[in-house]
């Protein structure tokens, strides 16, 4: 087990290390560089103070150059300063991780616990009315575009019948509680709604096929109760292949709460790498993007560890 | 499976079929009427104007027609490319397997959409793209082209890997090889026609996932850039006249629902038909 975290880590490392090298290279590749950027800002600026300047920040020097000057200086803690938010990276950057960690994390749990409901429900009558029906629900949630959900969630809830509130992330000077969760229920339910299908469709393959294995019609024989046939004899097997997908759907959640944030400008890390990107803040993109990315790989190993703790025949060795 | 077949059939004629038809009845999709923006349904404008005064019908047509051939094209090129890595992967075995698939697993548990944004956002002056060719008009849908291969190739590679796996030491294989057939030879005539079903349900599927991501990132603005519209770029749009005029949003979006709704339910039919042994796609 340790040993096999431990390699998971070192392949981590080893992807981001890849990861970051390659991201480094794309952002050199967008429209501009800072000096131009500069030289608009100021149009005194000669072609002279421009070679200098270029000089200065390193910018004449050859890519890997100039990376391995960005690496050593990340590796040191210093990410470098964001020019959209004139502060420091990381302050910029911590604020809205734990904002989206929020968002993803009441998603994630409400969309998990609905899916576990509905696919179980669903699984145990197949092709039941009961079955086509949520059949259906889930693929209209996994056929729906999430920016159109949003924006018709807005149209109907706070356009509409003003009862929540359309962006954002708090009301101006409210520090309440219950401010803040009233900003919070549409896009979490926007990007509940947009996970939930795939996770109940998941649900319920792996739960048919728990139901039926001869464990089961064992424990229904001996005259265990219904409930306690499906909570603890199908849901424990049911859990394992649920879970190796739903470490796959990490990634895919991040990308639902980058169009989720940036729908209803709340500030999480989804809507920072947007902003990042179109207002060319490379090290503040970067890094976003890095951080993005450790955060989903971890998410990944988080899960691949669960599926040992859920399975006691897996073994890590 | 009858009833998404023809839903998309439907969506689809219509989409090819309505501009020409449209210019010949003299509407044109990109004519700009100041005098008449935002207008309801008219006999002129079966479902009204939008806030430049141009038909909605004729450019949700048109719409459809952009994002119907990006998805097509790119759920096939995928495809294409994600047999070729998967059957070099499965054949050779050993550590080009190995490689292949850890590549294939790290894109697949990527966030994906963030990278696509920066991909998206490439300056293609300093890629050495042609100038003549990175400022036509057409390079928006080569873009996104390319995007959704690079997004969308994994599925395919995963499952054609899987299937030459197993094929690969069966004995019809072994009595081929053993007759000196060349390994070209023996992916092309022995193991692609065995996983040629999987492969055809998850392109059908994966022409809804290509929509879903045309849309989105031409929602973002860096999609489908005008004068082209496609579904993303019309609820762009819209999305600035939300209260005013819900309606411009409302058309595009189920426009993009129902043809993703019409294909998903057409490959799980599929699947379930002939492919039953994968009932959920991984």
């Amino acid at each position: 087990m340790i040993r096999f975290t431990a390699i998971r880590l070192i392949e981590i490392a080893a992807i981001l290390v890849l990861m970051s090298f390659v991201i480094y290279a794309l952002i050199g590749l967008m429209p501009g560089d800072p000096i131009d950027l500069m030289r608009q800002a100021d149009p005194r600026m000669s072609t002279a103070d421009m070679a200098r300047l270029k000089a200065v920040y390193g910018l004449n020097q050859p890519l890997f150059a100039r990376y391995l000057a960005w690496i050593r200086q990340a590796l040191g803690g210093d990410l470098g300063y964001s020019r959209l938010f004139a502060a420091p990276v990381w302050s910029a950057l911590l604020p809205r991780l734990g904002n989206s960690l929020l968002l993803m994390g009441l998603s994630f749990v409400l969309a998990l616990m609905l899916a576990l409901g509905l696919g179980t429900a669903a699984a145990r009558r197949p092709n039941s009315r009961l079955d086509t029906a949520i059949n259906l629900v889930c693929f209209a949630g996994v056929s729906m575009p999430t920016f159109w959900l949003a924006l018709v969630l807005i149209l109907v809830f706070a356009a509409g019948l003003g009862w929540l509130p359309a962006s954002g992330i708090a009301t101006a000077g409210a520090r309440d509680f219950g401010d803040r969760l009233a900003h919070l229920v549409l896009p979490v339910a926007t990007l509940t709604l947009a996970s939930i299908g795939g996770y109940t469709r998941y649900v319920r393959a792996a739960m048919r096929e728990a139901l039926d294995q001869d464990h089961i019609r064992t424990a229904r024989a001996k005259g265990a109760s219904e409930a306690r046939v499906i909570l603890h004899h199908a849901m424990r097997s049911a859990l394992i292949p649920v879970t190796t997908i739903l470490a796959l759907s990490f990634g895919g959640l991040v990308s639902g709460a980058l169009v989720t944030e940036t729908m209803f400008a709340y500030p999480g890390m989804g809507k920072l790498i947007f902003d990042a990107v179109m207002g060319n803040d490379y090290n503040l993109a970067l890094a976003a993007l890095l951080l993005a990315t450790v955060t989903t790989m971890l998410a990944n190993l988080a899960a691949d560890l669960a599926y040992g703790w859920l399975d006691p025949r897996v073994s890590y060795r | 499976m009858r009833l998404p077949f023809l839903l998309l059939a439907a969506i689809a004629v219509m989409s090819f079929a309505g501009p020409p038809l449209g210019a010949a009845l003299g509407v044109d999709l990109n004519a700009v009427d100041l005098l008449d923006r935002l207008a309801g349904p008219s006999r002129l404008h079966p479902l009204g104007t939008d806030e430049l005064g141009r038909d909605v019908l004729m450019r949700l047509l048109a719409g459809g027609r952009i994002s119907l051939t990006i998805a097509i094209a790119a759920a096939l090129a995928a495809a294409a490319i994600g047999t070729l890595v998967g059957l070099v992967a499965g054949y050779l075995g050993g550590w080009t397997d190995r490689a292949m698939m850890r590549l294939t697993d790290a894109i697949i548990a990527l966030p994906l959409l963030p990278l696509l944004i920066v991909l998206a956002a490439l300056d293609l002056n300093k890629l050495g793209v042609p100038a003549a060719l990175a400022r036509s008009d057409d390079i928006s849908l080569l873009r996104i082209l390319a995007l959704a291969v690079l997004a969308g190739w994994t599925t395919a590679a995963r499952l054609v890997r899987g299937a030459t796996l197993v094929t690969r030491n069966r004995d019809f294989v072994r009595a081929a090889k053993s007759l000196g057939a060349g390994v070209p030879h023996i992916l092309w005539t022995h193991i692609l026609p065995n996983v040629l079903v999987p492969l055809i349900v998850a392109t059908a599927l994966s022409v809804g996932d290509v929509i879903l991501l045309e849309s989105v990132l031409s929602f973002l603005g860096l999609g489908i850039q005008p004068p082209l519209a496609s579904w993303g770029t019309m609820l762009s749009n819209a999305q600035e006249l939300i209260t005013s005029a819900p309606l411009l949003a409302i058309y595009p979006g189920a426009m993009i629902f129902l043809t993703v709704l019409a294909c998903n339910l057409l490959g799980d039919a599929l699947q379930q038909r002939f492919d039953r042994r994968a009932a959920v796609r991984a």
